[in-house]
């Protein structure tokens, strides 16, 4: 595809998040208007991967200048190829508004969620066409691996990576160039290398630029002397499956991937693995039985998998994120890589933000920058003039982190002594709305359903803690709750195997060092502070508010509404389900629903007449 | 009606491609419920000799695995992302709203078969957080409302569903 200088291309994100809001429909309207309008001769029309800024879906970018489209609608194909390309003037209404100045923004770079991030591992995602290989090619593609094959030994490429301070992305931090080169070491034959793509952010950089995560896991292969390659993905995650076989076909086409790369000794390839669905799975020790088609549970080290994994083989198991920056370093030299981020954490962190934040989506920065950066500068802060409460990192086994911890860096150790992790790289942010007690439930419960039983700590104990946790919620907690919460953690985090056990603790534990106030007004006062916990609100009418319009009796679910036309509306609190369906319903010129916890309203037992003079008019 | 000779067949027909490759297990039991919906007694059988384990180790594998259905379900399956994001963003009164609305309790089916609701761990679509999946087609960002108007009150069933 040449491309000549006066050539324009319209970049649309098909990633999993545009997609679902009808992105390959907005492709071919697009295409039918540029055929429509005689341009096919000077305009391209480009798939790409994920861009990060999910919330503002369906993207659409126009290159070479760069203007960014958030929210594009198929019936907007019209006027977004008339303005673009005709009229040569950027189509106001779909540019980014910057929330704060509510000023459009015309250009990808101008726009703060882009200008403060530092994107290597997602270089190439949402600017290239991940299911074509020439786009990753006119990208330096695959320059790391024609380096790595015709200059350097195994060694070399070990103690390049070792020097780089690359650490495990999958969570653990594990230093990559230590665990290649025990696997490298390993006695028994033939060596296996994994590439871990289990997380959100994974499937985000396999849908957006499989070929960087191939040329990793290729670099990888050859370090440690591997001949044969899984990629566990899984089984939901269609898309990364399609483009990633996509990109194997191109690369073993080119000699880039299967037997004699590049004209060397060296032969490698690799197989799609599809996971089944079990969290646990992340353990690297677990993830490997369910390859060999087991239960995946992990069991006592050593032996380590470097030397005793697949098979009984040896194999090292990385990280898409960490495979996808090798061929960086690769390329730019160790000294670079160490060069960004802190002491002990070199090179980027990708994160998801999530949660009650205003910039839904992946980002990049450089290890060691602040949360309080992460959230507020490039995520936008908190939606809807909420208040900030809390952040929990890593996913559902990592800590509860509250404002005063925003200054913290994102960093393996740093994030580890606050309480929490690195983990997968999720940033899930809560609001004033979230109760920390309810929270630090769900996602114990999600702990207790996804733990293989394997250990019994993990396996007994986790459904106990939620059983105390539930009690607490439901206005029956004891005093004694949260310190036989501590010691059930304690015994779980000594007594796992593996890292969801460990880690499943976190939330609990932050929750109740950093909110205690909270728990103890769930015990003591039999009261939730954020109004979450259904046993301890409840909902009341006020008769001064309630104009006796019935929309809330007509959508209870429970029927528990009385009233009549002009009457105020009293709601049963027996037959209520807390589901604050009427506190949605009521018409906000009424707001009469009123949620409360631990206080008493004052309401009439029987619908009564409205009040004259009360109200609206 | 399916009879149990079919099943075997068709679990045979289904797996023979996979024959000789070095992961076998899960790929088959992938494959052969992805035509026949679920894994039913006869096709573990089947799937364990080809891949020369026991039933037992089949059946182990199909109940550790959240992917893997040992009964039929129904021709729309509602899958709502109980993962973190999902979480933070409501999933649980999202799930609440939809059981109501199709008189389903999780991992339940209804007596027409029409729909089943299931939860899932993680989607992978957290930026669109809370969502959930109808077959194969993502929803996301979801309120109540689009709930209400995904689910008709028509959908609504008054017989006791199957689990």
């Amino acid at each position: 595809m040449a491309q000549s200088n006066t050539m324009h291309q319209i970049l649309v994100c098909q990633g999993t998040g545009c997609e679902s809001s009808k992105s390959a429909k907005i492709n071919q309207a697009l295409a039918e208007e540029i055929k429509r309008s005689g341009l096919s001769d000077s305009v391209q029309i480009k798939t790409t991967g994920c861009h990060g800024f999910c919330q503002q879906g369906p993207i659409v970018v126009i290159e070479p200048e760069g203007i960014f489209y958030t929210g594009v609608k198929i019936e907007d194909a019209p006027e977004v190829v008339k303005s673009s390309f005709v009229e040569k003037k950027p189509l106001e209404r779909l540019l980014y508004h910057d929330p704060a100045t509510n000023k459009a923004i015309p250009l990808y770079k101008d726009i703060q969620f882009y200008s403060q991030q530092h994107r290597l591992i997602l270089r190439n995602c949402g600017e290239i066409n991940p299911e074509e290989i020439e786009d990753y090619l006119a990208r330096g593609g695959y320059t790391a691996l024609k380096k790595v094959i015709s200059s350097m030994e195994p060694t070399q490429v070990i103690s390049e990576i070792q020097r780089s301070g690359l650490r495990g992305r999958g969570g653990a931090g594990f230093p990559t160039g230590k665990k290649w080169e025990a696997a490298y070491k390993a006695k028994g034959s033939p060596k296996f290398a994994v590439c871990n793509a289990g997380a959100f952010i994974d499937r985000s950089v396999l849908e957006a630029d499989p070929h960087s995560v191939l040329e990793g896991m290729v670099i990888a292969a050859y370090a440690v002397g591997a001949s044969q390659g899984y990629m566990y993905v899984l089984a939901d995650y269609h898309l990364a499956m399609k483009r990633f076989n996509l990109a194997m076909a191109e690369a073993r086409k080119r000699n880039l991937l299967g037997k004699n790369i590049l004209g060397s000794k060296f032969s490698f390839d690799v197989d799609i693995s599809q996971g089944a669905g079990a969290w646990v799975c992340g353990e690297s020790r677990a993830l490997l039985y369910s390859i060999e088609g087991k239960r995946g549970m992990p069991r006592v080290k050593p032996p380590l998998s470097v030397d005793a994994g697949l098979w009984g083989l040896p194999t090292s198991t990385n990280n898409l994120r960490t495979l996808a920056s090798v061929p960086l370093i690769i390329n730019k030299g160790a000294d670079w890589f160490a060069g960004i981020g802190t002491e002990g954490s070199k090179g980027t962190a990708v994160l998801g933000l999530t949660g009650k934040i205003v910039n839904n989506g992946m980002v990049e920065v450089p290890m060691g920058t602040t949360l309080r950066k992460v959230i507020f500068d490039i995520g936008g802060g908190v939606p809807g003039g909420k208040r900030f409460k809390a952040v929990q990192t890593g996913g559902p086994s990592g800590g509860c982190l509250p404002e005063s911890a925003l200054d913290l860096p994102v960093d393996f150790e740093a994030l580890s002594k606050a309480g929490s992790i690195m983990g997968s790289g999720a940033i899930a942010v809560m609001d004033e709305d979230t109760c920390m007690v309810n929270a630090a439930q769900g996602f114990l419960s999600f702990c207790r359903d996804e733990s293989c039983g394997k250990c019994v700590p993990c396996r007994e104990g986790l459904p106990m803690m939620v059983e105390i946790i539930e009690r607490v919620t439901a206005g029956k907690g004891k005093p004694e709750d949260m310190s036989r919460l501590r010691e059930m953690s304690d015994t779980l985090i000594q007594g796992s195997l593996c890292g969801l056990g460990r880690t499943a603790p976190n939330p609990v534990l932050t929750s109740m060092r950093y909110f205690r106030d909270e728990w103890e007004a769930h015990i003591n006062e039999k009261r939730c502070p954020a109004l979450v916990c259904k046993a301890l609100i409840n909902f009341y009418i006020l008769p001064d508010k309630c104009q006796g319009c019935g929309i809330c009796a007509r959508a209870c679910p429970a029927d528990a509404i009385t009233g009549a036309k002009r009457m105020v509306h009293v709601i049963d609190q027996s037959k209520c389900i807390k589901c604050a369906t009427c506190l949605e319903k009521c018409p906000p010129k009424f707001s009469a629903v009123k949620k409360v916890s631990g206080e008493a309203v004052e309401v009439p037992k029987e619908p009564v007449p409205i009040a004259a003079g009360t109200g609206a008019k | 009606m399916v009879t149990e000779t079919d099943v075997r067949k068709q679990t045979r027909d289904i797996i023979a491609p996979l024959k000789g490759r070095q992961i076998l297990l899960i790929p088959a039991m992938q494959a052969v419920q992805q035509k026949l919906g679920y894994l039913p007694p006869e096709a573990m059988e089947e799937i364990g000799e080809l891949a020369g384990v026991s039933t037992n180790i089949v059946y182990g594998v199909t109940t550790f695995y959240a992917q893997f259905r040992t009964k039929p379900v129904g021709r729309r399956r509602v899958a709502v992302c109980r993962g973190n994001a999902c979480n933070v963003r409501g999933s649980e009164r999202i799930l609440e709203t939809i059981g109501r609305a199709l008189n389903l309790k999780v991992d339940e089916t209804t007596p027409d078969r029409e729909y089943s609701l299931e939860t899932v761990a993680c989607l992978g679509a957290c930026a669109l957080a809370p969502a959930m999946k109808i077959n194969e087609e993502t929803v996301g960002k979801l309120t109540t409302k689009a709930v209400e108007d995904l689910f008709p009150k028509k959908a609504k069933q008054e017989g006791t569903p199957e689990k």
